[in-house]
């Protein structure tokens, strides 16, 4: 069978646009709420990165950061994002779903252990920020058993000697970070630059996807719409923040932006 | 796993970076493995490039201030009764602690990098006030990180960081300590590794940096092999080298040159901050047998719970209140060349008051871990027994909390 993910870039480029990739975090605010916001956005996000909280987060910005250590207060463990992630897949069966976290939180729980759980959970690709290549040879292969994507991260700082190896080991769906930032940085540098960064990742393998993320919000979206995909995640975790903070219902607020974002790119 | 004998500890790791096959390594984002290969080609060619050796010794002796003393305490062994104890006051060292080598020798590699901005953690104060200093002497723009809770703590040496030119940032995520102001450090880092140099302020995070820590601090024993032929004309037959151990710069440093004796002849006592006795945290993941995690990019016994999430520690010294340790002394602990154990607030402080009866010696909380143990372990110890203990910083940073704990007669005097 397909991988959903794959699904999901044939569905977007048939459609003419990139593919939408939101990014929220397991258990913002609470487990029963992150539940509700994936399933009030899977009808506008083609993939749903999850993110696993962890308390000591050296890639991530702000607002990332804020809703990961609100999701580990209010109580959420690895098991229950496992849950979360079976839960909305019952919800609606052929969303993917991509788990994106840091390597202790996979280590602890047993790289095996936590594979067969992705995989009877429903998870479809798997995002380790600090497990670079070549280290996660290893573990990208486990997960290429299960059908699982191991999703590279790619940077403006990577090499070209690198971006070789690294695609020529890669799975269908690369990642390339935007600009060098953590999560949620202002863009620094010109959608221009960014799209041509991009193009010299694609010309290694046309026919590997690869979605760029970091720093994209409602304002810059539009701009990158010539990539395979795109990824917003900081923009929706301060909307999450945002509508706690006024005691708005985050689940509609985040509903619409994601529509909104949506919108841009059509 | 063994220690492998006529080669340097910070060399004995495998091709990525992992000593003993499993510690340490590059758990880091994909930015940051361009930069980090950079200053490892960088760091790998110039620690054997003689003139670059010079260059370090030069500023170690003309402007550190090496080498620092070796002393008897004489009062201090007379007092305990048992084995000759002895100190390498390293808070000799312009600054007032050994941070002040990894400091020097990180901002002369940011010069021969290139770079104009460095950038750096501090938990006591002492890591960024050497890294304010150093960056001011090589002309560096310097920015240092630092948790708010130890901001509020460690007082004098944040108005030396601020007086030397360097922006202080303070982190409020998470426990406002250091492990939060590495996280920060490294997040600048990620955004500006075009730019900037950092600079980890002890023997933790991604393998080059343990490494050059390593190296770095690797003058202490160096001079002191020296100055012990000096005094007793040969190696002593019984040494015993007590230091307290936070990231484990200071101690790894303090027995690189001895490595290869054997555990008989120089036994390593490793002191970690076992936090106050009422409380349940710590800052000891060697003593209490923490479990293998990822922390700051490096695999290492770290304090976490069963998830992976990395606990809040608690020790009355900000320079030893981080849950984890480096991979060098996870490496020594499994090899079994170091026996490590903790000494609580409390005894810390008793250790402190009694240093500072006897001996014109202020040792910060830091030190004073490895003294308790030192002082009580050396009572049962024959007088032919050398013990040292690497005072390896200065109290004046810790009078505030050595007034509110010990009255004022213990700080007037300083």
């Amino acid at each position: 069978m397909l991988n959903p993910i794959s699904a999901a870039f044939i569905k977007a480029k048939q459609e003419n646009r990139p593919a939408f990739l939101t990014y929220t975090v397991a258990g913002d605010s609470s487990k029963k709420q992150s539940l509700n916001i994936l399933k009030s956005i899977s009808k506008n996000a083609d993939i749903l990165e999850v993110g696993v909280p962890h308390n000591t987060p050296v890639a991530d910005g702000s607002q990332i950061q804020t809703s990961a250590y609100r999701a580990i207060k209010n109580g959420i463990n690895v098991n229950d994002i496992f849950k979360i992630v079976k839960d909305f897949k019952k919800f609606d069966k052929n969303k993917p779903v991509i788990l994106m976290g840091y390597y202790n939180m996979v280590f602890q729980y047993g790289e095996n252990k936590f594979l067969n759980k992705c995989k009877v959970s429903g998870v479809n690709g798997l995002i380790v920020v600090d497990l670079p290549w070549p280290e996660n040879k290893y573990f990208a292969k486990k997960c290429k058993k299960k059908s699982i994507y191991f999703i590279q991260l790619l940077s403006p700082t990577t090499t070209k000697i690198r971006l070789k190896k690294i695609i020529k080991d890669s799975h269908p769906m690369s990642y390339f970070i935007s600009m060098l930032s953590t999560t949620g940085g202002k863009l620094k540098v010109s959608p221009k630059e960014i799209i041509k960064n991009y193009n010299k990742i694609k010309k290694i393998n046309p026919k590997k996807k690869v979605v760029i993320g970091f720093g994209i919000t409602v304002k810059t979206i539009g701009k990158l719409k010539s990539a395979d995909g795109l990824v917003v995640g900081s923009a929706i975790c301060k909307e999450i923040s945002k509508s706690l903070k006024h005691r708005q219902n985050p689940v509609t607020n985040v509903s619409k932006l994601v529509k909104k974002l949506k919108s841009k790119i059509l | 796993m063994k220690l492998k004998k006529g080669i340097p500890v910070i060399d004995q790791g495998n091709k990525l970076g992992f000593w003993g096959g499993k510690f340490g390594g590059n758990f880091v984002p994909e930015t940051l493995k361009k930069p980090i290969e950079d200053l490892e080609i960088l760091f790998n060619k110039l620690k054997k490039d003689k003139k670059f050796i010079q260059e370090r010794d030069k500023y170690f002796k003309n402007w550190i201030g090496v080498p620092t003393r070796f002393i008897k305490l004489e009062n201090l062994t007379r007092h305990v009764g048992g084995a000759q104890i002895w100190s390498k006051v390293v808070s000799d060292a312009n600054g007032g602690a050994h941070k002040i080598y990894n400091a020097t020798v990180h901002c002369l590699l940011a010069k021969r990098s290139g770079k104009k901005i460095i950038c750096g953690d501090t938990g006591a104060g002492y890591a960024g006030k050497m890294l304010s200093m150093a960056a001011k002497k090589f002309g560096l723009k310097c920015k240092i990180f630092m948790g708010a809770k130890d901001i509020a703590r460690q007082q004098p040496n944040v108005k030396a960081m601020k007086k030397n030119g360097a922006e202080v940032v303070p982190v409020y995520s998470g426990s406002q300590t250091l492990v939060d102001a590495v996280s920060e450090c490294m997040r600048f880092w990620v955004a500006n590794c075009d730019t900037t140099a950092m600079c980890v302020g002890s023997t933790v995070g991604p393998a080059v940096f343990v490494r050059i820590c390593g190296w770095s601090t690797s003058q202490i024993s160096r001079e002191l092999k020296v100055q012990l032929i000096d005094e007793f004309g040969s190696m002593p037959k019984k040494l015993k080298l007590y230091n307290c151990v936070g990231g484990g710069s200071s101690s790894f440093g303090f027995w690189n040159e001895f490595m290869d004796y054997s555990k008989k002849q120089c036994e390593f006592i490793g002191v970690e901050a076992g936090g106050p006795t009422k409380s349940k945290k710590h800052a000891a993941p060697l003593t209490y047998g923490s479990k293998i995690g990822i922390l700051h990019g490096a695999a290492q016994y770290v304090n976490q719970n069963s998830d992976g999430q990395i606990e809040e520690t608690e020790s009355i010294s900000a320079g030893l209140d981080y849950p984890g340790v480096s991979p060098l002394h996870c490496f020594l602990k499994d090899t079994k060349r170091a026996r490590y154990t903790a000494a609580s607030d409390e005894q810390a402080l008793e250790a402190y008051k009694l240093v500072t009866r006897f001996e014109k010696l202020k040792p910060s909380l830091e030190p004073s871990h490895a003294f308790a143990v030192a002082i009580s372990e050396s009572k049962k110890l024959s007088k032919n027994t050398v013990v040292i203990v690497n005072s390896c910083g200065d109290a004046y940073k810790d009078r505030g909390i050595l007034e509110k704990r010990l009255g004022k007669k213990y700080v007037k005097s300083n």
